[in-house]
């Protein structure tokens, strides 16, 4: 192997009292992709941040080398070191839609970057930056030069932060996670157009990310960050074959699949440990269920477990290799029994609209409207889940809305256990709330910080008159606070005092207090990290089992859906294009668009064969959708008569039913 | 009784004020979240310094607001079975000041001087009269030789900053037994880490600051008894007995004003943000239409329209107090007709993106009422909003109405009032040679206060601001 492109050594880092990253040790070589993987708080990004020498400013670098190409970047003065920047070492953000100016033109931004490093004549500036936007698959460049970032989609945002990187000709990107805020679909366009660049220009990517399926797909080495320091550094292949590390193993069994369908995901307890406080022994040994004595007091030393695989863990010490290579017994538990199958639909929501009138001018008239949900038919019987799977802005969010009458439905009836719940005011509607439920995607911001978590709990017992005293509803709140796997003392403390999976905990807890029969769940697990993901979604199914809840579970997410969901509807641009059982849609897919959404979600196992099915351009805005069948510009199997109407529903089996031109009906 | 208690309009709103912050700090006490941001704030060297100020000037306010009568001394013997009240409506800090109250001169005469400032004629024991600036009846008449009025000064100045350090090391001994008995430490080590600066309040900011006050404060009493120490105005009043009175002017227009836009601003705010529709396009055709009239004309049309009935029903006032009292009041009223609207903006837009928030949402869902949802989740969440406004709104309130009462349409020219000093004094500046303690005196006190309130919101945003907080 020839000399290291980047060389990373004893790197530590502070955040005042905080060391966030600590003796960190990797190695890149050119033209390859490492990954570095971890969960939130783990300091993956500081990391990326100390080698661009961009920290905060309580952020310091105590000790350590990062030698680019031999040359110690920390050694650089400042004006030395931005010349480095952007010319040999590149980054790009998380947030596409916050890293570019919005008062700007996306080629004066671009053109900026160029003359930066290039600092060539105006004319060469012009083409280079028209080559950069072809480069990074922008159509129309010469148009899109011109065009502000508003007028852009976030999947092309990300790809103009990609071009104003490549604009120094790097030969490191530093991508810190690149695809998180972005759709699935998207998430593969832009993922396959860093593979494209690398293969062409041979630049080396430090992928920074904590979505194992990224990684599996696209990385060749990765390394697992723990508490601000790497626990294992493998080859991807070596990793998913046998992780080595017990968290990078928990890590993977966490991951929601269907094959784990009847068991429980292996959660990892606990969370992250506070990184300002001085480590004796392994970081992971509170959360690690194999823990030996000596974890506590002395720090792991690096083991090979393999060629080229390093892992820091006591398991691997020489006496305890068996014990470390038997995997972890599996928490098996029998398929519960599929009940309710065929029970009459508890919700039946048929038709429903929800439209957004757009107003203009002085008189804000009505000129358009956005068809946010435009007619979903949707049925949830009891004890089941009915997962509305879309990207985002499909109006998967609203459609679950709207079923709670939070927003007013256009048209459509929703009818519950046979009474027609759309159009019912406030008053009248308050005795279904008891049954119907809600627990949203983001726990930070779903609780008024200014109560106590007994009183959030005790809400709906106050309101709905079911507990009059207040002692009352704090023993009640804490029974709840029992019930999802949380002290009841909690009663007494304020949410910020909580970690986001804690606080969804009190979220479920909340809408339980009413004793629901049908709770939407909107992304409920989506701003959670992989392990705290596996704890909701056991203590959903959990609750499942025991109470017989019905869930609508609105996600992106398709393996929580391969997980968790009996049914599946699949919504595109404000419709239910596809729907049936949970295997049916995920193992023979009829729609185009549901096929595209299946191939593009990045699975965590490199060895997968998969044909990916590639969608281009982005989700028509749902004020003006296309006319016909609304997938029918990005649809790979189009045809003339796609545009024309919009297709009728076709049967495909009994539970099984697909709007589109191209499948049968009855086959 | 040797007295009569008056409570004038304006006194009763600034005890119910008081009470108000009292309950506040109560009920903020026992509650971690509101007590955090107050914790930031105490915490804040600018915040301890800035409150130790407001809190003198707060002092001068209070005793400035309670109003009495004194029994007029018998003059007939015990004759009468009634007592009989002076017409004249007194504050404790007249009381307080009435050797500053009483001692009035001729005409103008600078600060510490012993002669008047303008020429007159002097009679002399021999019958010739002779032009010349002529002795003061007060101000340093206790020299003999009007030369040696600096030595005076000096000696009567560090004596009496004596007295306030005198006073100043009681309150520090009384405070760090306090501090050390809730700490369980010896006052002595307690004092030894107030003056290295080991304490979680920056106790020691906030005592050299009242150190400062205290010694510049014990100077002043002790020279004002003989000098005039900022001087003496056209008709010959203490400066600094004006400028004392005006505290309270200031400090009631400033709290009164948004006390009484409050109640409007927060209800109107809120409503237009949470219920949208018809509501909304009501409330925001009333502010908009409201901050398109000028609010100096509205002001000025208000107040002449009092000055008028005033002047019709001349019998209604018992005394010029009470009807200047009410002039102050209909001003805090009208100011705060003027100055809702941007709170009320303000909130209507936080109730927009609150009512829109998961916790709304899931409260609506759990089937909690309007007017619920509104004072338990929209309420305390905008109330950090409703302070700043408050903090930042009173320097400029106390500013307007200097401008007010320069253009005439402030308070009644027979109270004292920092804007009537400087109206005062505007003649005075193209006088030669030129008079200028009137107005410097009023921009002293004008200044530091308006400093003092402009840092200390600054420390309370930043404080209360959440966003401000994620960045600390």
């Amino acid at each position: 192997m020839s000399a290291p492109l980047l060389e990373v050594e004893g790197l530590s880092t502070t955040i005042g009292a905080a060391r966030v990253v600590d003796d960190l040790r990797l190695e890149l070589a050119r033209g390859e992709t490492f990954a570095l993987l971890g969960e939130s708080g783990c300091g993956k990004s500081m990391t990326a941040l100390s080698l661009m020498r961009l920290l905060p400013p309580a952020g310091r670098i105590e000790s350590g080398a990062v030698r680019l190409d031999g040359v110690d970047l920390l050694r650089l003065s400042e004006a030395e070191m931005r010349r480095v920047r952007g010319a040999r070492l590149a980054m790009i953000f998380q947030e596409p839609q916050t890293s570019l100016n919005p008062v700007m033109r996306i080629g004066a931004q671009i053109a900026e970057a160029v003359r930066l490093h290039a600092g060539a004549a105006a004319a060469a500036v012009d083409a280079r930056v028209l080559e950069l936007l072809h480069a990074v698959g922008i159509p129309d460049p010469e148009r899109r030069a011109r065009e502000y970032p508003h007028q852009l989609s976030g999947g092309m945002k990300q790809r103009v932060m990609i071009a104003m990187a490549l604009a120094g000709d790097p030969e490191l990107l530093i991508a810190d996670e690149p695809t998180t805020a972005l759709d699935v679909t998207i998430q593969a366009q832009v993922l396959g157009l860093l593979k494209t660049l690398q293969q062409q220009s041979g630049l080396a990517v430090l992928l920074i990310t904590h979505d194992l399926g990224v990684v599996a797909e696209t990385a060749e080495r990765l390394a697992v960050m723990y508490a601000g320091e790497i626990v294992e550094t493998a080859t991807t292949a070596a990793f998913f074959a046998a992780p080595a590390h017990p968290y990078s193993r928990m890590l993977l069994d966490s991951l929601p699949t269907a094959d784990k369908r009847g068991a429980r995901l292996a959660a990892i307890p606990g969370r992250v440990p506070p990184l300002d406080r001085a480590f004796t022994g392994c970081r992971f040994v509170e959360r690690c269920p194999r823990a030996l004595a000596r974890c506590a007091e002395q720090l792991p030393p690096w083991h090979e477990a393999g060629a080229g695989h390093w892992v820091r863990c006591h398991l691997w010490d020489a006496d305890q290799v068996d014990a470390a290579t038997v995997a972890a017994p599996a928490v098996a538990e029998g398929e519960q029994a599929p009940a309710g199958e065929d029970a009459a639909p508890l919700l039946e929501v048929a038709d429903l609209k929800v439209h957004f009138p757009i107003h203009r001018g002085v008189l804000r008239r009505v000129v358009g409207q956005v068809r946010a949900v435009d007619g979903v038919s949707l049925q949830l019987r009891p004890g089941r889940t009915l997962a509305l799977v879309g990207e985002s802005g499909c109006g998967k969010t609203t459609a679950g809305k709207a079923l709670l009458q939070l927003i007013a439905p256009t048209a459509g009836s929703i009818r519950y256990q046979g009474h027609e719940l759309a159009g019912l005011g406030h008053r009248r509607m308050r005795r279904f709330r008891k049954d119907l439920q809600i627990i949203f995607q983001d726990p930070h911001a779903s609780m008024n910080p200014r109560m106590l978590v007994g009183d959030v709990i005790g809400e709906g017992l106050q309101a709905l008159g079911l507990a009059r005293t207040r002692p009352e509803r704090l023993r009640r709140a804490a029974e709840l606070l029992e019930l999802v796997g949380m002290p009841g003392a909690a009663v007494e403390r304020y949410p910020h005092e909580f970690s986001g999976g804690q606080r969804q905990r009190i979220c479920i807890a909340r809408a339980l207090a009413v004793d629901p029969r049908v709770i939407v769940c909107d992304e409920p697990t989506s701003a959670l990290d992989v392990s705290v993901q596996a704890q909701i979604l056991n203590l959903l199914k959990d609750l499942q089992a025991r109470l017989g809840l019905s869930y609508l579970f609105i996600t992106h997410d398709l393996s929580v859906v391969a997980y968790l969901a009996h049914e599946v509807a699949v919504m595109y641009l404000g419709r239910v294009v596809e729907r049936g059982r949970v295997d049916e849609i995920l193992e023979r897919p009829r729609h185009p668009y549901t096929r595209a959404l299946l191939s593009a979600v990045p699975v965590a196992d490199p060895r997968a064969e998969r044909r990916t099915l590639r969608l281009e351009g982005d989700m028509p805005s749902p004020s003006a959708p296309p006319p016909g069948c609304h997938f029918h510009p990005r649809c790979p199997e189009a045809r003339p008569e796609c545009a024309l109407a919009y297709p009728e529903g076709r049967a495909v089996s009994a539970t099984h039913r697909v709007h589109c031109l191209l499948v049968e009906a009855g086959r | 009784m040797p007295l009569m208690p008056v409570v004038l309009w304006t006194d009763a709103l600034l005890y119910l004020l008081l009470a108000l912050l009292g309950g506040f700090a109560w009920h903020a006490a026992r509650h971690e979240h509101l007590r955090a941001p107050w914790r930031r704030v105490a915490r804040s060297r600018i915040g301890v310094v800035t409150l130790v100020v407001l809190g003198c000037y707060l002092l001068v306010a209070v005793l400035d607001s309670v109003h009495l009568r004194l029994r007029l001394a018998d003059q007939s013997g015990a004759t009468s079975a009634e007592t009989r009240y002076s017409p004249e409506v007194l504050s404790l800090l007249d009381l307080a000041l009435a050797g500053l109250r009483s001692q009035s001169e001729k005409t103008y005469s600078a600060p510490f001087a012993t002669h008047l400032y303008v020429k007159e004629a002097i009679e002399l024991p021999d019958g010739r009269v002779l032009r010349d600036y002529p002795r003061l009846v007060h101000g340093g008449a206790h020299l003999d030789d009007p030369a040696a009025r600096g030595l005076d000064i000096l000696w009567r100045g560090l004596l009496g900053a004596l007295l306030g350090l005198a006073l100043w090391g009681a309150i520090l001994f009384a405070l760090s037994a306090a501090l050390a008995r809730r700490r369980g430490i010896t006052p002595a080590l307690m004092r030894a880490r107030i003056k290295a600066g080991r304490t979680e309040v920056p106790w020691r900011a906030a005592l050299l600051t009242l150190a400062s006050i205290l010694a510049l404060g014990g100077a002043v009493a002790l020279l004002a008894g003989h000098y005039h120490v900022l001087g003496t105005d056209k008709v010959g009043e203490d400066v600094l007995y004006q400028a004392l009175k005006s505290v309270r002017t200031g400090l009631l227009i400033g709290t009164l004003t948004t006390l009484v836009m409050l109640p409007a601003a927060l209800l109107l705010g809120i409503m237009a943000g949470y219920f949208r529709g018809w509501v909304d396009d009501l409330i925001q055709y009333l502010y908009t239409t409201l901050n398109a009239i000028p609010g100096v004309l509205l002001i000025a049309a208000a107040v002449l329209m009092l000055q008028v009935y005033m002047s019709n029903h001349a019998e209604d006032f018992a005394s010029l107090v009470e009807r200047a009292d009410l002039r102050l009041l209909f001003l805090c009223l009208i100011l705060g007709v003027t100055s809702w609207t941007g709170l009320c903006r303000l909130l209507r837009g936080e109730t927009l993106k609150l009512r829109e928030s998961d916790y709304v949402q899931a409260a609506s869902a759990l089937g909690v009422g309007h007017f619920t949802i509104i004072g338990r989740h929209i309420l305390p969440n905008v109330m950090h909003i409703v302070l700043i406004t408050l903090v930042l709104d009173f320097s400029g309130l106390v500013l307007a109405e200097a401008v007010l009462s320069y253009v005439n349409i402030g308070v009644d020219p027979t109270m004292n009032s920092w804007g009537n000093m400087i109206n005062g004094a505007r003649l005075e500046l193209a006088r030669e040679p030129v008079v200028w303690w009137s107005l410097s005196a009023a921009f002293v006190f004008m200044f530091t206060l308006v400093l003092a309130a402009n840092l200390f919101a600054d420390v309370v945003r930043d404080a209360f601001d959440p966003r401000l907080r994620g960045a600390a």
